[in-house]
């Protein structure tokens, strides 16, 4: 996993939030909510599948404050 | 009298340190500390006293690093050293080279002085203490790197939350020197982008080997993180006073990293009860809006001539028929679609596949499956099981 794509799984459970509140709202049209269900949709199975394919990070900073030697494992 | 030898004030000075640096080289005694000075220099100046008398003692800075726990005063010691006598001055001091409580109980008094002294400065204040964050995607761990501490946290983050990174900063947690290294652990994560939370901590052991999370300039270093910090030190029934400083105490370090994480299997759950509950408010919003016309419909014909509504009705209502019908397929379609994929990637562990050996081709966003449907000349990608590679050109054989 990269660190972006990461950052964007917190980003899709937000919009996934959002997408849900925006549906209780019953303020938008109905086509759209059609859409924004699709959207839903889309990244719930995103989000699904980056859970099931990661693998934890590990890194290990050897020196403390400068020195950023980064080491990888997969557990 | 007047036969009495006359000496100088160095002559016996010089005879009692003889007298006494020869007699007393190696002792060992109990005492209550008092006047406890750590110099800058790193020397420790103290006195150890009881009921009748006290003596005047230094620790020197290489023999005191040895020392697992920081005295203070009205705690009672054992110390082992040696008697020397300073002539400039005219005094004598114990030189010592060994120092232990005289007892567990004495630790114990010393972490309640302590455990007071912090409390009043308010660094136990719940009102200080920071919600641990939601979703962490980055920890810090403060312990020791081939400790059972981190295997522990290391296997929890990987069964509940597999895309968190741990950032590990091997720190030595017990011994000479340990609470100095667990103060620079801290302070280095603070220093480490995006890090959202730290857990320090290390696996069970005697009051001795958790001392150095008793230490106050641990509990200091803790008080001053800017990122949250859970402390998971020993077992349930052991508390430290970092325990106390942190924002969260943990039980152990495996229940530290349960605190710190959430369980994906929990979170899945969550994502598909969440579209489960969009599909059905979606129902309900098409069936609303179908009264709606309807009702329209039933109110408009009450205002115009008969003639009119029944040429118009049947329109209108296969119009309706046709506007909501078809929404409610492209619902359902749209949500079988998603059960379909949930269930595909459940029965298929994709990394397995690919460890095996095999490849998976993607091309404008979609994989390949048959070779046919390749189209040459435009960009593709290669998905190894360790990493993608993107070919942009390349001919037909």
């Amino acid at each position: 996993m990269k660190k972006n794509e990461k950052k964007s799984f917190r980003d899709m459970i937000s919009r996934l939030e959002e997408i849900t509140e925006l549906l209780e709202s019953n303020k938008i049209e109905l086509e759209d909510s059609i859409q924004l269900y699709e959207e839903g949709i889309a990244i719930s199975t995103d989000c699904i599948t980056s859970l099931k394919e990661a693998e934890l990070k590990i890194t290990e900073l050897k020196n403390k404050l400068a020195d950023i030697s980064q080491e990888e494992s997969a557990k | 009298m007047d036969n009495l030898k006359i000496i100088t004030v160095s002559q016996l000075t010089f005879e009692i340190k003889r007298l006494l640096e020869e007699n007393f080289q190696n002792v060992s005694l109990i005492g209550e500390i008092s006047n406890f000075k750590p110099h800058v220099s790193g020397h420790w100046y103290f006195s150890l006293k009881d009921a009748e008398a006290q003596i005047s003692c230094t620790m020197w800075k290489g023999v005191n690093s040895a020392v697992f726990f920081t005295p203070q005063d009205g705690m009672k010691i054992v110390v082992t050293g040696k008697v020397t006598v300073y002539p400039p001055r005219g005094n004598y001091q114990l030189d010592v080279r060994s120092m232990k409580p005289a007892g567990i109980g004495e630790l114990q008094l010393n972490f309640e002085l302590l455990k007071e002294r912090l409390k009043k400065e308010g660094l136990f204040d719940a009102e200080r203490k920071r919600p641990i964050p939601n979703l962490p995607m980055k920890i810090g761990i403060a312990t020791a790197i081939d400790g059972a501490a981190f295997r522990d946290m290391v296997s929890v983050a990987g069964r509940r939350f597999p895309l968190v990174e741990l950032v590990v900063i091997p720190t030595s947690v017990q011994g000479v020197g340990a609470a100095e290294s667990i103060v620079d652990s801290i302070k280095a994560l603070n220093k480490v982008p995006e890090i959202e939370l730290i857990i320090i901590g290390r696996g069970g052991g005697s009051i001795e080997d958790l001392w150095a999370f008793n230490e106050e300039i641990v509990a200091r270093a803790v008080y001053n993180s800017r990122i949250p910090v859970i402390s998971a030190v020993g077992h349930e029934v052991d508390f430290t006073i970092s325990d106390f400083v942190a924002d969260v105490r943990a039980a152990t370090p495996t229940a530290a990293m349960e605190l710190a994480t959430v369980d994906m299997w929990e979170l899945i759950k969550n994502i598909n009860s969440t579209i489960g509950y969009l599909g059905e408010s979606l129902t309900k919003r098409l069936k609303d809006e179908r009264n709606r016309i309807k009702y329209f419909i039933q109110s408009y014909a009450s205002r115009v001539p008969e003639s009119l509504i029944n040429t118009n009705r049947q329109r209108l209502d296969h119009t309706t028929y046709r506007l909501t019908t078809g929404l409610e397929n492209r619902l359902e379609k749209t949500k079988s679609n998603l059960l379909l994929r949930i269930k595909a990637l459940e029965n298929h562990d994709l990394s397995k596949t690919l460890k095996k050996g095999f490849v998976i081709v993607r091309q404008n966003g979609k994989a390949v499956y048959r070779a046919k449907k390749l189209e040459w000349g435009n960009p593709f990608s290669m998905r190894f099981f360790d990493n993608q590679i993107e070919i942009n050109y390349y001919e037909k054989e």
